[in-house]
């Protein structure tokens, strides 16, 4: 399920545009790969991180895969909820958001892909 | 006892105990007058209060809870589950060796010392390097410390901008973290269609900036590289070392030599090729062996043998400094020279053989059944790719109804190139009639994927506990019993 | 065929026939001719187990051992009793002869030992987690730092300049790989000077790490920097002898948010320097940077309580070159040695052979001290080991010593520079009938 207004980056995380301010969180395709997720490691407020440097990581019992920024931003909120209960990332991927950011380059989000973009791309690698 | 289920905590009486002291017949210090009372610990550390009859019913019956090679076939891939001597642990047992300090002068040790020489010698031999340090604690420590000498020659020789390390896919997850600890970047090349080296893909990843190349032969895949040699030249040929990771030495013992095959450096598993227990996840001892180039870097002393008797050397000119304290592993490297003077120079080249006949045999007759992947004659393991009819079942399926037949199932999921990877490693310790019940157990349970599928998903049923919530245990994890 | 192996003739045979070769030579075709070895392998052929037995227990003979020579040598290594219990629990197969317990349905004894040797870990430290054992205490401080710094990213480190030298190159070896240094912070009169240390602390330290007792055995006040590490948003550090912990007070209560140290004095035998184990344990904020393996407990589909490894995103099997330690086999063995020791022992007799430690390392010092020919070099409170002045150069004290059949202690001059310093160790296993007859000894190889 790719859910609509959000845009997409091809390491499987999404931002939820508003004014300067993003939400961001991984998508249902990628909580789905993952499996059972078991842990979240978040970023620590303040912390200004580039595009596509690793922001974090999403723990299942035999993997752990890095998220990464879909676009340079300073982090102004964490989802402290993910804390103690990781398996939110599961229950639904769309609402429970990882961060807010504060969005430092907004010409980076024409980089990503709307839901059709990023829907197809999930379409190629899954015949790949 | 299969249902005693208590924790050594829940025995715990006020004022039980399980041992004695003897009346030290000197004058009690007064702790808070000596110490000050800001020093002292408030509350007593919440240790069981137990007799020792209940001690040794507790341990004796967690023991039960566990299926060990003395008990039957323990195919880990990659693991060497072969037999470990009785021997062995008698003569570690010895008093003479036991109660020795690591601190005592030289005079006072010389029979531990000639132990350490004669393995230093023998694993020298074995492996055609030129010098072996025995310090590292286990084969991802001898890992750590070969890539420290590559990266301190390196330094020495002015090529620090050498910072990669480069790893086939196939490679044990170590490789990569102990590149990353000596403070390498990695790069990992893809493997062939044969599950061996690419070549090509091997020429286009070294480069100016190639600190060395990491590789075991035979392979994870239990293959063995036979372009070893134009593997050597192209990376020697670009500036770069060979390391070699010794987990797979039980194919080659007195047949190939990784020190003939252009490896400068490498560790050896003791714990695997050489027969001593694993102890339920240790302690190893992963010696390290390198080529003359190297011996100034080793991280500590080895052993040598003057007019007055075995010594150690001084350190190494350029010595990387020492990965451990004191001299390494000594009660295991005692083992593995009681397995060396057993096996002797012809028993080991008799223990690679058996143990590669094992493997292919246990290859060819499972292959009707399960996926092989790759066909040609292999070396002390093989990888089979799930079941041919799998109607759902999967490997971790398969591995958890093997417990029920009896044995400890292979190494699953791993290599990660193969899918639904099953890695078996017999070794040469297990005889035919229980090659044989193995196979009739996997055929059975081949059949029984077909037939009654259920089976399957709900192994085991005949073990002490069923399948066990991971997620949980890892979400919210509980380490302690308080 | 060697006693180790099976396999007839015949058997060889049948099983060649199946693969469809001829001879156990064609397994290896593969191999090009001109890497085939083609010696024989530079030792003597196979030996019968009663040669064995000659070769090696002659070699046992030849060392000197603490049973034959009194020793009072520490300096990381210590000579406490081993109930009889221990040994003969190790030689159970069924823990001795498993692998990691990578199958937790038949491997739930093993598991369950770890979960409780963490528990007891954990007891002693004060502190919320603990893995299932590293190699030793000296590499357990080298991952502690790691772990600092994959917290904070800091890339330096303080270590108070009595910490036990090999735990002090250990540390070097493996920071100087990784681009990351220690500096040391000067003692006075044999403790951490806090004033020094205050002047060091700034925004690039990712830790301090302090040995206590330290290397001279001296028992350092940690808890009075803890504040001002954490103020700096340093990791405190404890290298903590866990002997000791049954008197003092741990390292969850000073404040140190990582505790390492080496366990051999639980249950395990001296052994010329190995096998031993390093314990771990730190807060529960820290658990998930932890190195190695961690037991967890949980239920099975029938809502059993079993145990399993947990937290394994952290490891090198599944995170490879981002993994927190490269650490695999850990010293499994050695923790069971750990566990069987703190359950025997239990709550009282930790304190017991501390105290006795204690008292009887106190009459030692007195004793030698007694007629002014010997000098104690510090005048702090000390646990179980002690720096003395010797008249004459301590290493000839040693030497005439052990013409009387004594490992006097250590020789300080590679660390001290100075020749005239020895240093002690006495544990509970000593008898004061010894001691006198050492004192008596040490007093008349200077009038010699």
């Amino acid at each position: 399920m790719v859910k609509e207004g959000l845009l997409y980056a091809k390491s499987h995380e999404w931002i939820e545009v508003d004014g300067k301010e993003g939400k961001v969180g991984i998508s249902d395709y990628a909580q789905h790969l993952l499996g059972d997720i078991v842990f979240v490691e978040l970023p620590e407020e303040d912390a200004e991180i580039d595009k596509e440097d690793s922001f974090g990581v999403v723990e299942s019992v035999k993997a752990a895969s890095d998220v990464y920024m879909p676009v340079t931003g300073k982090i102004i909120e964490i989802n402290e909820e993910l804390e103690d209960e990781p398996e939110l990332l599961n229950k639904d991927a769309y609402k429970n958001f990882i961060m807010k950011i504060e969005i430092l380059d907004e010409s980076q989000l024409d980089d990503l892909l709307t839901k059709e973009q990023y829907e197809a791309y999930i379409e190629t690698i899954e015949h790949e | 006892m299969n249902n005693y289920n208590a924790l050594i905590i829940d025995h715990s009486r006020p004022g039980r105990r399980g041992y004695t002291l003897r009346n030290t017949e000197v004058d009690q210090i007064d702790l808070s007058e000596v110490f000050g009372s800001d020093l002292l610990r408030k509350e007593s550390a919440e240790l069981p209060e137990v007799s020792e009859p209940e001690v040794v019913r507790h341990f004796t019956n967690l023991s039960k809870k566990n299926f060990a090679v003395d008990e039957g076939m323990y195919p880990l891939g990659s693991c060497t589950m072969k037999y470990n001597p009785k021997i062995n642990e008698e003569v570690a047992a010895l008093a003479g060796f036991n109660n020795v300090h690591p601190l005592q002068p030289m005079s006072t040790v010389q029979g531990s010392l000639e132990v350490m020489y004669g393995l230093q010698n023998a694993l020298k031999s074995i492996s055609g390097m030129d010098q072996v340090s025995l310090l590292p604690s286990a084969g991802s420590q001898g890992e750590l410390a070969g890539l420290m000498i590559i990266k301190a020659y390196l330094r020495e020789n002015n090529q620090q901008y050498r910072n990669k390390i480069i790893i086939p896919d196939s490679s044990h997850g170590t490789n990569p973290a102990s590149a990353t600890m000596a403070g390498f970047e990695t790069i990992t090349i893809p493997s062939n269609e044969n599950g061996t080296v690419d070549l090509q893909a091997l020429k286009d990843a070294v480069g100016e900036d190639t600190a060395g190349f990491m590789l075991t032969n035979p392979n994870t895949l239990g293959l063995f590289e036979t372009d070893i040699l134009e593997i050597a030249e192209i990376v020697h040929g670009v500036g770069g070392l060979l390391y070699y990771d010794g987990a797979n030495m039980n194919a080659n013992l007195g047949i190939t030599r990784p020190g003939d095959m252009g490896f400068d450096v490498l560790h050896y598993n003791l714990h695997k090729t050489f027969a001593t227990p694993h102890g339920g996840g240790g302690p190893g001892s992963g010696p390290i062996g390198v080529k003359e180039k190297l011996v100034d870097f080793l991280p500590g002393h080895y052993i040598e043998k003057t007019d007055d008797g075995y010594t150690f050397s001084d350190n190494p000119k350029h010595t990387i400094g020492k990965v451990r304290s004191f001299h390494g592993n000594f009660g295991v490297m005692l083992k593995a020279y009681s397995y060396i003077l057993s096996m002797g120079s012809d028993g080991l080249v008799s223990a690679s053989q058996l143990a590669v006949l094992n493997a292919n045999y246990l290859k060819e007759s499972l292959k009707e059944d399960y996926v092989l992947p790759i066909k040609s004659v292999c070396k002390h393991e093989f990888v089979l790719s799930g079941l041919i009819e799998a109607n759902g079942a999967s490997t971790l399926d398969i591995a958890k109804r093997m417990m029920d037949y009896g044995y400890h199932p292979m190494t699953i999921y791993f290599p990660l190139i193969v899918e639904e990877a099953m890695m078996i490693e017999p070794t040469e310790t297990e005889t035919k009639e229980t090659l044989d019940g193995f196979i009739i157990a996997l055929k059975e349970i081949a059949e029984e994927a077909k037939t009654s599928p259920e089976k399957l998903k709900e192994a085991p049923i005949s073990t002490l506990v069923r399948r066990l919530d991971e997620v949980t245990a890892a979400r919210k994890p509980i380490l302690t019993w308080k | 065929m060697h006693p180790y192996l099976a396999h007839t003739q015949e058997e060889i045979k049948e099983m060649l026939e199946r693969i469809g070769l001829e001879n156990i030579e064609d397994l290896f075709s593969d191999i090009p001719s001109e890497i085939l070895f083609k010696e024989k392998l530079d030792f003597p052929v196979g030996k019968s187990e009663l040669e064995i037995r000659d070769i090696l227990y002659k070699l046992a003979s030849e060392n000197k051992s603490t049973l034959e020579y009194t020793s009072f040598l520490g300096g990381g290594a210590y000579d406490h009793y081993i109930p009889a219990i221990i040994p003969q629990l190790l030689l159970r197969q069924e823990f001795y002869t498993a692998y990691t317990p990578y199958q937790p349905e038949i491997s739930q004894g093993t598991l369950q030992a770890i979960f409780e040797y963490q528990s007891m870990i954990c007891e002693l430290t004060g502190l919320q987690a603990s893995n299932a054992s590293l190699y030793d205490g000296a590499t357990a401080a080298a991952e502690a730092l790691f772990m600092a710094y994959e917290a904070n990213k800091r890339k330096t480190f303080i270590i108070n300049d009595t910490v036990n030298p090999e735990t002090k190159k250990v540390i070097k070896t493996y920071l100087d790989f990784k681009g990351l240094s220690y500096v040391e912070a000067k003692s006075k009169d044999g403790l951490l000077d806090i004033d020094n240390l205050k002047e060091m602390l700034d925004s690039e330290v990712g830790a301090v790490l302090v040995q206590s007792p330290n290397y001279y055995g001296l028992v350092e006040d940690v808890e009075a920097i803890a504040d001002l590490v954490h103020k700096n948003k340093s990791l405190l550090v404890q290298s903590a002898d866990p002997i000791s912990l049954g008197l003092f007070k741990t390292p969850g209560e000073i404040g140190a948010d990582i505790a390492v140290g080496e366990g051999q004095v639980l249950g395990n035998t001296l052994n010329f320097g190995g096998p031993y184990l390093g314990y771990i344990a730190c807060t529960k904020k820290l658990m998930r940077k932890l190195p190695g393996r961690i037991v967890g407990k949980t239920e099975d589909l029938d809502g059993k309580r079993g145990f399993v490894l947990t937290l394994q995103a952290r490891e090198q099997h599944i995170r490879r070159e981002r993994a927190t330690s490269n650490i695999t086999s850990n010293q499994a063995l050695c923790a069971l040695a750990a566990n069987i020791y703190m359950a025997v022992m239990g709550k009282q007799g930790i304190q017991d052979v501390a105290k006795q430690c204690v008292d009887l390392s106190y009459y030692t010092a007195k004793a030698l001290t007694a007629n002014n020919n010997f000098k104690m070099k510090y005048n702090t409170p000390f646990f179980r080991e002690f720096v003395i002045e010797t008249p004459i150069k301590a290493a000839d004290l040693l030497e005439k010593m052990l013409e009387k059949k004594f490992y006097a202690g250590i020789d300080l001059e590679p660390y001290t520079g100075s020749e005239n310093e020895l240093m002690i160790a006495v544990t509970e296993k000593m008898t004061k009938e010894k001691i006198d007859c050492f004192v008596k000894e040490m007093e008349a190889c200077i009038n010699e």
